[in-house]
């Protein structure tokens, strides 16, 4: 009886802690990942960090805010978000069509492009083609690319990280053996070892990794490719039914995009500008 | 409760059935060889043969599964003298890295129910079939052999479900058997709850198979009259 009373009196505690916070924002709990380098990634002692928490910290203070963060592998981090387990992702989440009927999302703060990548050695690593992959733009330059791409990639072993934007191009674009891989970690280690000859993702996390020593023999081909099933960007994942707090981050990531912060947060972890 | 997406779903995962069972029953039976063999060695009585075996059994249950796994596909393949050998056509493959792994760790914890049947053999079968004239080697195979099937059976049986249950590891190295479709349906989904008690029935009934099986098996073999 007495541990059924402290059972009970923990369950009501919860449950008034989860009310105490809809509707009052001074503070907000961030989920990431921690696998996304330089989005968000764990450092050698275990701290997140990344050009997002850099950023998440930066708005935080122009919305009087008190933020934590909260680390969630990829795969679970819209349940998540929409079972209370925090209040916004910030995580290299693509504001896309698809996501926006589970979650609502701030503007975009930071816009990159997916490119392909592979090893040197790799027949793949001459394929030459247009700059850049518009798939807003259904021309016939659009889709005579993307032929190119997957008579290129035919048969081949392509790695994607699931439940992403690379995912869904893979998918619905190319004939490629596709693999699927739950982080960029082990996808980067898979290409290195040759166990795929490609991979699809945001051009930032790949060059971090080719920086590294595992990474040395990677490099990049095919278009810079965005737009349509890509998304506009990446942006603040927010549940449906927090508008006030939409409104917070829409304000505060235009204050700082205007004010040049998102560019100098960029530029550190990037060594480009990203701002939209 | 989404029950609809939980049909839609159930005919995904269950395509998943036959890679689960595949990398299960080869592990299971390389797994069991490999088992007898350490037992072997184990009781020997021969400290070259004993002492690797004992490490052998320590270090794979003394360490998680998932590290195994782990090191056995992303660790080995760090290595260019791994890519560049003959092991690299087998290496590289997730389908094979998935059955080595779970045919190490089957093995090292059925060499323990081994060789404890084997120990359970009482010496008065051994010295009854010694006066009968019988080699050691007939020995082991009629009478010690059958006997230690017998004993070891019921902890056996619960192995084999550990193995099942074990298998949903391999999702993580890009293999699509019932955990890795149920987890691509989640990711899009975005409904864990409906799609993992999909996932679980699935292991459920499998489990209840081998639960029936191994009862059957045990009704025949009368372990319950020992």
């Amino acid at each position: 009886m007495r541990n059924l009373k402290i059972i009970l009196a923990f369950l009501i505690s919860f449950s008034f802690s989860s009310l105490a916070i809809a509707g009052d924002w001074s503070k907000i709990r961030i989920g990431t990942e921690g696998a996304y380098e330089p989005w968000n990634f764990t450092d050698a002692s275990g701290n997140l960090v990344g050009a997002e928490l850099d950023l998440a910290r930066d708005l935080c203070d122009r919305m009087n805010a008190e933020c934590t963060f909260v680390q969630q592998d990829w795969d679970g981090i819209i349940p998540a978000l929409v079972n209370g387990k925090y209040d916004v992702i910030m995580a290299g989440m693509s504001v896309t069509d698809e996501r926006k009927k589970t979650i609502s999302f701030s503007k975009a703060y930071m816009t990159e492009p997916a490119r392909f990548f592979t090893l040197n050695n790799s027949p793949l690593s001459t394929f030459s083609s247009a700059k850049n992959l518009n798939l807003d733009d259904d021309g016939s330059a659009t889709s005579g690319t993307i032929s190119a791409l997957n008579n290129a990639m035919k048969g081949m072993n392509v790695g994607v990280t699931v439940a992403t934007i690379h995912e869904d191009f893979a998918n619905k674009y190319l004939d490629s053996n596709v693999k699927v891989y739950p982080t960029q970690d082990e996808m980067n280690l898979d290409l290195a070892a040759g166990r795929i000859d490609a991979m699809l993702c945001d051009v930032g996390t790949a060059e971090a990794f080719m920086e590294t020593s595992g990474g040395s023999n990677v490099v990049t081909f095919g278009p810079n490719v965005f737009g349509g099933l890509l998304g506009e960007g990446v942006g603040a994942g927010i549940r449906q039914g927090d508008a006030d707090l939409k409104a917070m981050f829409d304000k505060a990531i235009a204050d700082a995009a205007a004010d040049g912060t998102i560019s100098k947060i960029s530029m550190q972890w990037f060594g480009k500008d990203l701002a939209p | 409760m989404r029950f609809e997406l939980m049909y839609e779903s159930f005919f995904k995962i269950i395509q998943g059935i036959p890679l689960t069972l595949q990398v299960v029953i080869i592990a299971t039976i390389l797994g069991f060889i490999l088992a007898i063999l350490v037992a072997l060695m184990r009781i020997s009585g021969r400290g070259i043969l004993s002492i690797p075996a004992y490490y052998f059994v320590y270090l794979i249950r003394g360490t998680p599964l998932l590290l195994q796994l782990y090191f056995v596909y992303y660790g080995l393949g760090q290595f260019s003298f791994i890519r560049e050998s003959f092991l690299w056509p087998i290496l590289r493959e997730p389908y094979w890295c998935g059955i080595i792994t779970l045919t190490i760790s089957t093995g090292a914890y059925s060499s323990e129910i081994i060789r404890g049947g084997i120990m359970s053999v009482s010496k008065g079968y051994l010295e009854a079939s010694n006066a009968l004239g019988m080699s050691k080697f007939m020995t082991f195979m009629k009478v010690t052999l059958p006997i230690t099937f017998r004993q070891a059976l019921p902890a056996y049986g619960n192995e084999l479900i550990l193995m099942v249950k074990a298998s949903s590891l391999i999702s993580i190295i890009t293999l699509m058997e019932i955990t890795g479709i149920a987890r691509t349906i989640i990711s899009k989904t975005y409904a864990p709850v409906e799609i993992f008690l999909v996932a679980g029935s699935i292991y459920l009934f499998i489990n209840f198979l081998i639960v029936m099986s191994v009862n059957f098996a045990e009704n025949r073999l009368g372990v319950k009259n020992i």
